[in-house]
């Protein structure tokens, strides 16, 4: 049984943290065969080579599968699908924009977020923001999953694939990348982060968000947002953890001035250690955190983050 | 150019969901429905194609059980013009998978033409993030997922994506398939007029038959339930016991 999967490709470079987790997820599955695929992903393909339990890397190099269009992209994997009975990826946003539509065009159903791999037909799947964890048995001859990455560990190193050269599929031409907006930073990435420090609507600004951004930086964390902390324009979107931004599950998760909406919870209540630091004793995020702490968060976060290291 | 907006009848979001004791799913009996709040920001953004002069009419489309007219005369009242209902099931708790609403949708844009669909990204009951996706594959379409900003010039659209590193902006032809993110827009409250008003407008009825879709589940539901519960923690009284905390579990 063979399984493909698409590897985290972004400007040529690899996601190694997002690619190995999928990687350790796909091995219970069968032979690995990973799919670099970009304008320049030789690169990439390189190190994939290296994560164990992969058998065979694939490289696609095209100027249409540089910038993640789903268009193509899901045109090459289409094409490649034959020979595979699994077709996979880590749950980025690159693949939920490319995964179901290579389903559709193989006539079978995307199985995405999967948290747990059961056997080659079934798998476990958070609903409802993650308030109910669903088991999936597919009658599809192809099984086409993205995996929830922080549900996985990352495989490690010292494999030694074999690289081969494919060919791009025909551009359907149906879309154009314009142009990225991404925000550099020294910080750690967010969904592999060991910390992350995130604030909510009680931080009350964007200028207060420093707050936040120091006591992340004293403990070398990421930083996060709730949904209602990037909607008021405190934080930037892709800082959001929630049900439809980013899920983590680092071992330390510091959640300040954010209530606990059930959206919010979905994205981060899988963290080993969880902090709540709220002036509101009744919020919910108490209800998950290991240690609380009720308590004005303009006194609290300066305090701890002069305390702390 | 005329819009087509899928909207799905979900647990309303405020809703504490509970699963049932049979493993079978979570249950929707006696529950508060509504509309999937990513369609309600794809119905905003279509009304406001409208009003904008860039469409000339907004037809709302439900795929699911025949409650599910409810959530297409919320559409209406917010300013849909028109309506189609697909019935494909008779149980609540059936829930149509995204491939097979795709087909009928796919049916529905062949016998409509619309210049553009606008979908919500993901419902927020399967949270499977698929069938915009899939109806745009399964037409051949270009896609613009994720959406928070969108521009139509003309024979292409300006889209800007929220993507895991930040924001993406591309150029899809139309016709396209648009799904929705949560920062495109506000969407408007009905207002009592409108929801009287909305009552008169047309709701079509069809069946998951009439467009010749099987919507037989690919995927068997084994078991359903609740996630682990985290053990219950402690309140601290002040910084220097949370710090000491933290060093004891070896967090920091």
């Amino acid at each position: 049984m063979a399984v493909l999967l698409l590897a985290e490709v972004t400007d040529g470079a690899l996601s190694m943290d997002a690619t190995a987790k999928a990687v350790a997820a796909a091995s219970k599955l069968g032979d690995v065969t990973v799919l670099a695929a970009g304008a320049s992903a030789a690169a990439a393909g390189e190190e994939a080579a290296k994560i164990a339990g992969v058998s065979k890397v694939l490289v696609a190099e095209d100027a249409s599968l540089g910038h993640r269009l789903a268009e193509p992209t899901a045109a090459l994997i289409a094409g490649l699908a034959s020979d595979y009975e699994h077709i996979v990826a880590p749950a980025t946003t690159d693949a939920k924009n490319v995964l179901p539509r290579v389903a559709a065009l193989l006539d079978v159903m995307v199985i995405s977020d999967v948290s747990g791999v059961v056997d080659g037909d079934t798998f476990e799947r958070p609903i409802y923001a993650g308030n109910a964890i669903q088991t999936v048995k597919s009658k599809d001859a192809k099984k086409v999953v993205s995996f929830r990455t922080a549900s996985f560990d990352a495989a490690g190193e010292g494999g030694s694939a074999s690289v081969e050269t494919i060919s791009a599929a025909e551009n359907p031409g149906l879309s154009e990348w314009i142009e990225d907006k991404v925000a550099a930073s020294d910080r750690p990435e967010l969904t592999s982060a060991g910390i992350v420090v995130s604030g909510g609507r009680g931080v009350g600004s964007e200028e207060n968000f420093k707050l936040i951004e120091n006591l992340a930086d004293k403990l070398g964390a990421a930083v996060g947002a709730s949904r209602a902390a990037v909607d008021s324009g405190y934080a930037p979107n892709d800082w959001q953890v929630g049900q439809t931004g980013k899920v983590v599950a680092p071992d330390l998760y510091v959640a300040v001035g954010i209530s606990g909406a059930i959206q919010h919870l979905a994205g981060m209540k899988d963290s080993k250690v969880i902090v709540a630091i709220n002036k509101d004793e009744e919020a919910p995020i108490f209800q998950v955190a290991d240690f609380g702490l009720v308590a004005d968060l303009f006194d609290a976060v300066p305090a701890l983050t002069e305390k702390l290291g | 150019m005329k819009v087509l907006v899928p909207v799905k009848r979900v647990i309303d979001y405020n809703v504490k969901v509970r699963v049932k004791a049979d493993g079978s799913g979570v249950d929707l009996a006696n529950v508060k429905m509504s509309m999937n709040p990513f369609d309600e920001i794809a119905v905003e953004e279509a009304i406001r194609l409208k009003e904008a002069g860039k469409a000339d009419e907004v037809v709302a489309v439900s795929i699911g059980v025949k409650q599910a007219q409810e959530t297409l005369r919320t559409a209406l009242a917010m300013g849909a013009d028109r309506a189609i209902l697909v019935v494909a099931a008779d149980d609540v708790h059936t829930d149509i998978e995204p491939l097979a609403v795709a087909k009928i949708l796919a049916k529905v844009v062949e016998e409509e033409q619309p210049g553009i669909v606008l979908c919500g990204k993901q419902a927020i009951d399967n949270d499977m993030n698929a069938t915009g996706q899939m109806l745009s594959a399964l037409l051949g379409w270009s896609q613009g997922t994720f959406a928070s900003e969108l521009d139509i010039e003309g024979e292409t659209a300006k889209v800007t994506r929220e993507v895991d590193g930040g924001l993406q902006t591309i150029s899809v032809k139309m016709p396209a398939i648009i799904t929705v993110d949560l920062r495109l827009n506000e969407p408007r409250y009905a207002s009592l007029p409108n929801i009287m008003k909305a009552k008169k407008k047309p709701l079509d009825e069809k069946t998951a038959a009439d467009y010749g879709v099987d919507v037989t589940p690919r995927l068997e539901i084994v078991d359903t339930k609740e996630p682990p519960a985290r053990a219950a923690g402690i309140i601290v009284g002040s910084v220097d016991e949370l710090v000491e905390k933290l060093k004891e579990a070896g967090a920091v």
